[in-house]
């Protein structure tokens, strides 16, 4: 292990350690401590001028319905589920099929198709905003929709998911197909029966970390939706901020609204959004 | 793994079969229409004078030759690359607090996770809670400035400042994620290497650099490539934190494209800024791809 574990070090140096952890994380969590008081401030407050200080008053709950009944905040987190649970569905449905194909199968081609996958999603999505913003206005109407997301997403995050996937089924044992096929079974009975359920923990990890990257997305939501009745929270946040110009303790409780989701299911699902997010990390 | 599974032929479908074929289509497609067309799309708009309504005009070469006298554009890249030399400061920062939390003391799981929630969160909120932390009127920094007696500044609405500032935000998530990366790699460090090294007398900083180090190169080589697309992607934090101001000072190639495209309404020229930041990326993808690849194949 390194470094050495802190239980063979001095007693000394112990305490220290115990000590620097907790205010080293007060320190690293500092900017969302601020925003976490000041979402739970009265309006006199800020304008007392105690932004740091502990609150005087909680209007915790307050704040936070004045956030949904004075702005169609309720209606952007609507819409950024609506968005993002089908976009994760349809990615990890085209992805796993792809990272099928790709894996187990020899074919010409097969590393260029995986390198563009790959290449792909990488790109700044710069060079794609003017003529994927024409496709959803001409050629499917789907502009300011929900649905130009749903699409726009689920094509695009097919990119990183393919070679996950891809990846993860590389290392399942070919004899296992193999005795399959032999029994007769068809390539697509080979899929459903003896690759998805061995495939389980590589589909909640893509699944939480595609919906976290999803959620946050605020460029597409920007290119792709105008109007409220399709925003997500993302873009709705970035669209109140004029609304709220001086309400710091309104934009607050929002940023918190917003972020409250991808939070949830992180830390309910740590174990396959770290697992997903560091593949690769310790292979050579 | 057993041998026998060892010995068993990888991918064994021969050549020419179509079930391959079927499998990718779906995704293939999605791929083709909304990202590798697009690519094309915007590299022919980039050569065309377009203001997003009326037939484009053909003007070849033109969008980027006046790339080359436009103040703005070279704004924005001088700060393209100053985003991306200090986001090589979140692999460095990252291996430091993987390094300080890597202990067995109760607790630790939650100060690695509380340590990495800013990743989490949107770019959106984060660029809101630095607006908060940076303000000059109440801002955390100069209250904290003021208290020792020098003289508070409006970092987002100074032109020296609005960059740096919003490049800190951005290490904030970017740090926590290469945090996350190298304590990963730090679990699948070999022991006995360790030990037998320290047995040869290998201490603190040597035994860094030239045991722990080497050991952790595959997540060096995916924290160094994902912040350098996190600094090349830098949009959100700039279009919320400062608008690219004051005065196009903060600009950078995501938003300058943006700005171009929908405030200016010039589709040619905002696509051609497109094609540089792409053409820049592509070094970065290719670097990727080959090494990879090459990994691959070993």
């Amino acid at each position: 292990m390194f470094p050495r574990p802190i239980q063979t070090a001095s007693p000394g140096a112990q305490a220290l350690y115990r000590v620097a952890l907790p205010v080293s994380l007060v320190i690293w969590l500092l900017p969302l401590v601020a925003i976490f008081l000041t979402s739970a401030r009265t309006a006199q407050d800020l304008a007392a001028g105690n932004y740091w200080g502990w609150p005087h008053g909680s209007h915790l709950i307050g704040n936070y319905e004045a956030v949904f009944t004075s702005s169609p905040m309720g209606r952007y987190l609507l819409n950024s589920v609506m968005i993002t649970l089908p976009a994760v569905a349809a990615t990890l449905a085209l992805s796993t099929l792809a990272g099928f194909g790709l894996a187990k199968f020899r074919f010409p081609g097969n590393t260029l198709v995986l390198a563009i996958f790959i290449a792909g999603n990488f790109v700044p999505f710069q060079i794609l905003m003017i003529p994927v913003r024409d496709l959803m206005i001409h050629v499917f109407p789907l502009y300011n929709t929900i649905w130009a997301l749903v699409v726009f997403h689920a094509a695009f995050q097919t990119g990183f998911c393919t070679l996950f996937m891809r990846n993860f089924m590389r290392e399942l044992p070919d004899s296992l197909i193999e005795a399959a096929r032999m029994d007769g079974a068809g390539e697509f009975s080979v899929f459903s029966l003896i690759v998805l359920p061995l495939i389980r923990p590589a589909l909640a990890a893509l699944a939480v970390l595609e919906f976290t990257f999803i959620w946050n997305d605020y460029f597409w939501a920007l290119v792709l939706v105008q109007s409220d009745s399709a925003r997500p929270i993302t873009a709705g946040l970035q669209a109140l901020q004029g609304m709220w110009l001086a309400s710091w303790q309104l934009m607050s409780a929002g940023a918190i609204v917003a972020a409250a989701p991808s939070v949830a299911i992180f830390f309910l699902m740590q174990r396959h959004f770290i697992s997903g997010l560091t593949l690769g990390a310790v292979k050579e | 793994m057993s041998t026998t599974v060892q010995a068993a032929p990888r991918r064994t479908r021969h050549a020419g079969s179509l079930a391959p074929l079927a499998f990718i289509a779906p995704a293939a497609l999605f791929f083709a229409v909304f990202v590798l067309w697009p690519i094309a799309d915007s590299i022919w708009v980039s050569l065309h004078d377009w203001d997003g309504v009326h037939p484009m005009r053909w003007v070849g070469i033109g969008n980027y030759v006046e790339l080359f006298t436009d103040d703005v554009f070279w704004t924005a890249l001088v700060n393209n690359i100053w985003w991306l030399l200090a986001y090589m400061l979140a692999p460095i920062g990252g291996l430091a607090i993987a390094l300080f939390l890597n202990q067995n003391v109760l607790g630790m799981r939650l100060y690695k996770s509380l340590f990495f929630f800013p990743f989490v969160l949107s770019q959106v909120v984060v660029g809101l809670v630095f607006s908060w932390f940076f303000n000059g009127d109440f801002g955390l920094l100069n209250l904290g400035l003021r208290a020792i007696g020098l003289h508070g500044v409006s970092l987002l609405g100074d032109a020296n400042w609005s960059t740096p500032a919003t490049i800190v935000a951005g290490l904030w998530p970017q740090t926590a994620y290469c945090m996350i990366l190298y304590l990963t790699g730090l679990t699948a460090v070999n022991g006995e290497v360790v030990e037998a090294a320290r047995m040869d007398g290998a201490r603190g900083w040597g035994m860094f650099w030239n045991i722990i180090l080497p050991q952790l190169r595959p997540a060096t080589f995916i924290a160094v490539v994902v912040s350098v697309v996190g600094a090349l992607r830098s949009f959100d934090l700039v279009s919320i934190m400062t608008r690219g101001g004051p005065y196009d000072s903060s600009a950078v190639l995501a938003y300058y494209m943006y700005e171009q495209t929908f405030l200016s309404f010039r589709y040619g020229y905002g696509a051609a800024i497109a094609v540089v930041l792409f053409a820049i990326m592509d070094v970065y993808i290719a670097f990727f791809l080959v090494t990879m690849l090459r990994r691959e194949r070993r």
